[in-house]
């Protein structure tokens, strides 16, 4: 009898043992691991964003696993991915800027995506996107990059400052001329003369050359050809354009000397020390959660022509992955770019969502109706064009970006800044224009 | 066997030291000057032998020029301010005055501080409109200005967070020299009526010299190093007005992935530190007076 029961238990036991190990090992059937490179360029929680989707991912597809990785700036985010990929311990996946295309493809890190997703089907779904967004992705007959946290310049304006300054608070400045007579009337100052107010500000430090795109595009000039060997910096609209923002603050004084910090701009905009702002649409959310006033989103004022630059961030999968990790990494991004994923991280960030589609989610509909100003960055993308983008363009771009920096701060004159960088631009490029 | 046994057992002895010095600075030093006279591979092109054209490179290049010399001013200026200031203090804290403690702990604090900390401190102190310094000179009528957004002031913005960092960390170096010095010489100089000044002059400061030469080695070597401030303050900007070496070589290594003239830049930086310990050890050792 005792023998018998302790059989029982003996078998009952070894069931358990191995029926334990049977799921156990039915639930490890060894997940494909995935490190997820991202940069944060705006305010606001996007970490936990991230990592919220990343988990919603898991809960959905548990043979992947992955591992976001926060790695600073757009700038430290490509330095981190291309140290790792040097180092041949690179990240499968990563959101990079999408103008550091080009470096990407130069230093052999990254696939193209329609190398991995290459089935009619896929090619329906890269062709989803809006166009103007595939811009920088679409180099030498393939697509390198998916769009997932997009972006357009906008103009942020203060309501109450606008009435206070006896306009009309519903309406943004429509052209350069308008922008100019509005910022004057949005300056404030006290009775010593100094400024409590400014009537705009577009930041130079950070992304300088992106900002100068806000100027160049309504002004009608491209900056670089789309192969990414020839710039046009000191074209005589890119000029006229460098003036119009150098006269911003020396002729009309409304907007402060010096270099404006990126990353203070919102904050600056938020404690109504400006009226205006320039900034990414990616701080939307940021913005509307803390505004103590009511405030308008508009499209880059024109001058013969409206439009801004995309910007912002694009899917990538790097080179030295395993066939198994590419297809995981392709998993990942489909479903983040599905219509409601698309949507849903346009709502919480404030970036573009990247599909039309997505804007026909129920979600977004709603969303659209409670804050019409999200729908100002989509209505631009008709009129966006490519983010300043060349080979070796972190150094172009700082030729660039340091030429603008010196006329804002007065120590060139536009077109001294601009000829100077440009002709940086035509070194730095002659190996790759033959 | 005895003898031979005596002439391996201190290299044997040695060789844990031997091994980090040369794996963590011989090797990379001497990895440096090699690499500097190859071109940097690229996808397509492997590296080749160039000679001296990243250094022909380097004697064009305005940006690496306008470091060297925002380099130099920062050393020329920071090094003596913050020395004064430290021995002041390092005075002020050595005697019996109320609060000593805190003084003390006060005047350290900024070296215990992590370097991006101060600078994002900083970073608020100057921000125009509603920082510290703004709020302030606003409160009195001054205006505003725009500290680390100019290229006049943005350097010497850098400087001052510079001082106010190191003159704490090397205030704690001279009030430990100044309670190494025996109490009997205070008394046998106020027998003989000599005053604070004569004291320090004649007295103090040459019983201090060793510290302030190991000060100032390290505090030239540090001007040299300076990076964690201009990558948190002014990545180098507006226009290069911040441009430092070591930030300089950063971006040419690694947002420009130029890794061959990275190298040789590093090896004008190691050259300049070089000559910074080549100084100590040949010149000011041999005029200063150990005890």
């Amino acid at each position: 009898m005792r023998r018998t029961i302790l059989k029982t238990f003996a078998a009952s036991l070894a069931t358990l043992a191995f029926g334990g190990l049977t799921s156990h090992a039915i639930a490890q059937q060894k997940p494909v691991e995935l490190q997820f490179y991202y940069p944060v360029a705006v305010g606001g929680p996007v970490t936990k964003i991230i990592n919220d989707l990343v988990a919603d991912f898991e809960k959905d597809h548990p043979t992947i696993k992955i591992k976001p990785v926060y790695a600073g700036s757009y700038q430290d985010s490509v330095v981190k991915a291309l140290t790792a990929a040097k180092a041949g311990t690179p990240p499968q996946l990563a959101v990079l800027a999408a103008a550091d295309v080009f470096t990407l493809i130069d230093e052999d890190a990254v696939v193209p995506i329609d190398s991995i997703a290459d089935t009619a089907a896929d090619k329906q779904w890269l062709d989803s996107f809006y166009p103007a967004l595939m811009l920088n992705s679409r180099i030498n007959g393939h697509t390198w990059g998916v769009p997932f946290q997009r972006s357009t310049i906008v103009m942020y304006w203060n309501k109450d400052a606008f009435r206070e300054a006896g306009l009309d608070p519903d309406r943004a400045p429509a052209n350069w001329d308008e922008l100019v007579s509005y910022a004057q009337k949005l300056t404030r100052r006290d009775a010593s003369g100094n400024v409590t107010q400014w009537g705009i500000k577009v930041p130079s430090v950070g992304f300088a050359y992106w900002l100068f795109q806000a100027f160049t595009t309504p002004a009608g000039i491209e900056l670089m050809n789309p192969a990414g060997t020839k710039t046009f910096l000191n074209a005589p609209q890119a000029v006229q354009s460098l003036q119009y923002w150098v006269d911003l603050t020396t002729k009309y004084k409304v907007m402060p000397t010096g270099a404006i910090e990126w990353g203070t701009t919102p904050k600056d905009f938020l404690e109504k020390k400006t009226a205006i702002i320039y900034t990414t649409t990616g701080n939307l959310t940021n913005i509307r959660t803390n505004a103590s006033f009511p405030f308008g989103v508009g499209k880059m004022p024109t001058k013969v022509r409206g439009g801004s630059p995309t910007g912002g961030g694009n899917f990538y999968i790097f080179k030295k992955s395993t066939p198994e990790e590419k297809q995981a990494a392709m998993t990942f991004i489909k479903w983040a770019t599905t219509p409601e994923r698309a949507a849903q991280f346009g709502i919480d960030t404030g970036y573009v969502a990247v599909t039309p589609a997505a804007w026909e989610t129920p979600a977004m509909k709603a969303y659209v109706q409670k804050v019409p100003a999200a729908a100002v960055a989509r209505d631009q993308l008709g009129v966006s064009v490519a983010e300043f983008s060349t080979h070796d363009n972190q150094r172009v771009t700082k030729a660039l970006s340091d030429g603008l920096q010196a006329a804002l701060t007065g120590t060139k004159s536009p077109k001294q800044a601009l000829d100077d960088a440009q002709r940086e631009a035509d070194r730095i490029l002659r190996p790759y224009a033959r | 066997m005895n003898r031979s046994s005596a002439s391996w057992v201190p290299w044997l002895l040695l060789l844990p030291a031997l091994v980090l010095l040369v794996a963590f600075t011989h090797y990379p030093a001497a990895a440096t000057l090699w690499h500097s006279v190859f071109s940097t591979a690229r996808a397509g092109a492997s590296s080749v032998y160039v000679g001296p054209e990243n250094y022909q490179a380097l004697a064009d290049d305005p940006v690496f020029w306008q470091a060297l010399r925002n380099n130099l001013l920062f050393a020329l200026v920071t090094v003596p301010v913050a020395i004064v200031l430290s021995i002041v203090m390092a005075l002020w804290v050595h005697r019996q005055v109320p609060g000593r403690a805190l003084l003390r702990l006060a005047y350290f604090t900024p070296a215990i501080l992590p370097m991006i900390a101060v600078a994002n401190i900083w970073l608020f102190f100057y921000t125009p409109q509603y920082g510290l310094i703004a709020q302030i000179s606003q409160a009195f009528g001054w205006g505003d200005h725009n500290w680390l957004g100019q290229p006049g002031t943005a350097l010497p913005a850098l400087m001052v967070v510079t001082i106010w960092k190191e003159a704490g960390f090397f205030m704690i170096f001279y009030l430990a020299a100044l309670q190494q010095i025996s109490p009997t010489l205070a008394e046998a100089a106020a027998l003989e009526g000599a005053s604070r000044w004569q004291f320090f002059r004649r007295v103090q400061w040459p019983l201090l010299m060793p510290t302030t030469v190991f000060v100032v080695i390290n505090a030239v070597i540090n001007a040299f190093r300076l990076v964690d401030h201009v990558v948190v303050m002014t990545r180098g900007g507006p226009d290069n007005a911040t441009q430092l070496l070591l930030y300089y070589i950063y971006q040419v290594a690694f947002s420009f992935w130029d890794t061959s003239y990275a190298a040789a830049l590093t090896v004008v930086l190691l050259t300049l530190l070089a000559i910074v310990a080549f100084v100590k050890f040949r010149l000011l050792d041999s005029r200063t007076h150990y005890q």
